[in-house]
């Protein structure tokens, strides 16, 4: 009990140095630089404490029940050699990670209000929310697929900067046909991906599958799981955007 | 409640994957359950508490700070011209506010301290811990500022990013190769689930307030700068570290035949 009353006091400090450079340099813009008092400073305090709370909270309980599973799975899965079995883990850790990921459920909201606005889709919760979910629907699709090609890449020792390479130049070729709305939709969806779950969970696989591999280096083959996930969701919510474009 | 609710949706998928996995390919019943139920409890809370804190805070504060940096009068006093005669060189505080943002979140994101002493371990202290969270949040500081510039002069996004791809796969033909997979991870690793809803308020609020830009077409593309900028930054560090070894084993060298002589 008492230990884990450390963990969440380090966790809480954790969420706290998340935000400490935010508020400081928006304290600075605003006493220094507007020197206007800011209305409705308590509700934004109020905001404040919720996601220092909830970032705490949820950390702290991933810690709890969802990492010591996902990493023990990844080191027996990478330890039992099927790579079939492992290919299917990629996959739906990727798929899952990426639905649970705060900050792609807050930016795919947001995505909705900014299409309604400008009337890409009808003014309905039902369409605002079922556009979200399907956002997100494909971008956990995409770092599914994403991981699924990084184990292959760390299984058959592929060279990770010409994947990476042949992905940009895809990139390039889908921008030039895909509507000009979903382009930078796309290109943050790949940023957004890879925070709080998804981070630790895949490089546990990572770093677990290289160093149970023969002659693999974990430094050169573990990491690299992490670009795949943000390559991948930019081509597939481009090929997104030019398959409804022709719908 | 709604919120309670939808949050232990999202995180529902995951959690009966692992389980599934656990219990059909592995073939071991789970030992701790209720550590494991009192740990989910507190991840579906902690995502409820954190999205409504989202909505109520970084959002509007996002917003708040595109809209005061690019108020008239603000801008009437800081570069002396009415709104229709700015150039985007005008914007100035907008540049500084992205940038120190982008710096300051990265240099204190949790899972970048934590990748960078994985590296730090990983390469027998080649890397630096304090080096590589340096590249990475001069990588972000820069790219989240030329993301601005992007939006108020209404650029093409796409031009921008290309134009990254080329230098990464330059960079990515001559830097060490021990750097290239962590430099193309930690672009990803360095915008937090906090850092990213801010910088896409603070770009939608932008594209909102610039005369002549359409949030639809120039508000997003903030969090892809964010995120490409640090590999060319982790890349050149890793560039400039192996040219300090040289010069340091030319200057020995050189030394040493001077000694001979």
């Amino acid at each position: 009990m008492k230990e884990s009353l450390i963990t969440l006091a380090r966790d809480a400090l954790g969420s706290l140095r998340d935000l400490l450079p935010i508020a400081l340099v928006i304290c600075a813009f605003q006493i220094f630089v507007f020197r206007e008092p800011v209305t409705g400073l308590i509700s934004m305090a109020s905001g404040a404490l919720f996601i220092v709370a909830g970032l705490t909270f949820f950390i702290f309980g991933l810690r709890l029940a969802l990492f010591p599973v996902g990493e023990s799975l990844a080191h027996a899965l990478a330890q039992k050699g099927s790579v079939f079995w492992l290919i299917v883990f990629a996959f739906v850790l990727g798929f899952g990670t990426t639905i649970a990921e705060p900050a792609l459920i807050a930016i795919a909201a947001e995505a909705a209000q900014v299409a309604v606005n400008a009337g890409t889709i009808a003014t309905s919760d039902e369409a605002t929310s079922s556009y979200a979910l399907g956002l997100r629907l494909i971008v956990a699709l995409a770092v599914g697929a994403a991981l699924v090609l990084g184990v292959r890449r760390i299984v058959a020792n592929w060279s990770l900067p010409i994947l990476i390479i042949a992905g940009y130049c895809l990139v390039v070729l889908l921008t030039t046909i895909a509507p000009k709305e979903i382009v930078g939709v796309a290109y943050d969806s790949g940023g957004v991906t890879t925070s709080t779950v998804t981070v630790p969970l895949v490089t546990a696989l990572g770093v677990g599958l290289a160093t149970s591999l023969k002659g693999r280096n974990a430094m050169t083959d573990g990491f690299g799981l992490i670009a795949f996930a943000s390559l991948m969701p930019i081509l597939f919510v481009l090929a997104f955007g030019i398959v409804v474009q022709w719908m | 409640m709604d919120v309670i609710l939808r949050s232990a949706f999202d995180v529902l998928p995951i959690v009966v994957f692992l389980f599934a996995f656990q219990r059909i390919v592995i073939g071991q019943p789970l030992t701790n359950g209720k550590q494991i139920a009192v740990g989910f409890v507190f991840v579906v809370v902690g995502l409820g508490l954190f999205l409504l804190g989202l909505e109520q805070t970084l959002f509007p504060l996002g917003k708040l700070m595109a809209q005061q940096l690019t108020d008239p009068a603000f801008l009437y006093a800081t570069a002396g011209a009415a709104v229709s005669d700015l150039d985007w060189h005008d914007y100035i505080w907008v540049y500084l506010f992205a940038c120190s943002i982008g710096f300051s979140t990265a240099l204190a994101e949790p899972a970048l301290i934590a990748v960078a002493m994985k590296a730090n371990t990983l390469s027998g202290g080649a890397i630096g811990v304090w080096g590589l969270r340096v590249a990475v949040a001069v990588g972000v500081g820069i790219g989240v500022s030329i993301g601005c510039y992007r939006i108020i002069a209404g650029q093409p996004l796409h031009y921008f990013i290309a134009a990254v791809y080329l230098v990464v796969i330059l960079q990515t033909a001559v830097a060490p190769k021990l750097i290239v997979p962590l430099a193309y991870d930690s672009g990803g690793v360095a915008t937090s689930t906090v850092t990213v809803p801010l910088i896409t308020a603070l770009g939608l609020g932008l594209a909102e307030a610039v005369p002549g830009r359409s949030p639809l077409i120039d508000g997003f593309g903030l969090v892809a700068f964010a995120s490409l900028f640090p590999i060319i930054s982790v890349l050149a560090y890793g560039q400039l570290a192996v040219l300090r070894n040289r010069v340091s084993v030319i200057v020995t060298e050189t030394r040493h035949s001077e000694k001979e002589e």
